[in-house]
């Protein structure tokens, strides 16, 4: 197995976990609030779309689509998809973002789906909606990162498989704790899965246009290393305006 | 609005706002990443140095800009 694969398998796995976990408390509140039948239907309905989606439109680009084309627009993606996790996550870590907080989004969720009156039949059309919808749209964003690291290695099986172990674990681990998605530490999620991302992202630009680079594989761990090192240099300067503005050593705080 | 209207209006709206939703300076940035990668792809160090510094640069500034529009 090469670093680019193992590199793969990780990617794929931390950002489908983050996105199950956002998925799977939209499921959860649609469930407790309206009934886990209809919410059950929903999710599984999205869940056949998204594996539809994944034959119909993986299996052909990996057959049809010339190899450096896919590798260009997908490095393209990654790394708009990257760079816009990247940021997020250091707005974040630096204060100047609140943190991404399940349990609130949960009760807002719940809330909202409590002003809707309950009627008394075995399917609710609200939680149904609500479950789809949530597993549908965070779905897709786990199918292009599925289709954009499988088919640009040739590993579509690999990737796939990863994401399905990662929305399992999430599922198991959200029945078990009810509720408790909160533990789950989202946000360095979203800052480790940020950086791996456009690490490929950058990887497969230069390789799609032809530029092969030093060391191969061995490239996106320096690109993991260089967005690391930029990642904490960025976050500690936006930390210094927080500082400035309310006199309070944030590292220090935390310590 | 038929519903095959509605479809395509939330598929649009979906890569709308994958693509550019509120950091359009990240989908451009990569354009431009990926157009002078093409125009520097017969030499290769610096065209390998130009897609680092300028996704370094674009990270940079898309956070600034984040920081901006917060404050």
């Amino acid at each position: 197995m090469t670093t680019s694969t193992v590199l793969l398998a990780l990617a794929v796995f931390g950002a489908c976990a983050v996105e199950s976990v956002e998925a799977l408390t939209l499921v959860l509140a649609a469930g407790s609030t309206r009934g886990w039948r209809s919410a059950y239907e929903g999710a599984a309905s999205a869940v056949v779309i998204l594996a539809v989606l994944v034959l119909a439109v993986g299996v052909p680009l990996v057959h049809y689509v010339p190899i450096d084309v896919i590798r260009v627009v997908i490095g393209g993606l990654l790394l708009i998809l990257g760079l816009g996790w990247l940021r997020k996550a250091i707005l974040r870590a630096s204060g100047h973002v609140a943190l991404h907080d399940e349990d609130a989004i949960y009760a807002r969720t719940v809330a909202e789906l409590n002003s809707h009156p309950l009627r008394e039949q075995k399917r609710d059309g609200i939680g149904f909606v609500v479950a789809f919808k949530g597993v549908l749209l965070e779905g897709l964003e786990i199918v292009l990162i599925v289709l954009s690291l499988g088919v640009s290695s040739h590993h579509l099986g690999l990737a796939a498989l990863m994401a399905a172990a990662a929305a399992v674990i999430v599922i198991a681990v959200g029945a078990l704790v009810a509720r408790q998605l909160s533990e789950v530490p989202e946000n360095s999620l979203k800052f480790v899965v940020g950086i791996m991302l456009s690490s490929f992202g950058v990887f497969w630009v230069g390789e799609g246009v032809g530029l092969s680079w030093p060391g191969n594989d061995l490239a996106i761990l320096a690109c993991i290393g260089g967005f690391l090192v930029l990642s904490y240099g960025l976050v500690r300067w936006l930390r210094s305006f927080v500082e400035k503005r309310t006199g309070v050593d944030t590292l220090a705080a935390e310590q | 609005m038929n519903a095959i209207t509605k479809a395509l209006r939330t598929f649009g709206l979906f890569w709308w706002n994958f693509l550019v939703g509120d950091t359009p300076e990240i989908f451009v940035a990569t354009l431009v990443i990926i157009g002078g990668a093409l125009a520097l792809k017969h030499d290769r160090s610096a065209g390998l140095v130009y897609i680092v510094v300028l996704t370094a640069l674009t990270l940079s500034a898309t956070v600034y800009r984040g920081r901006k529009r917060l404050s």
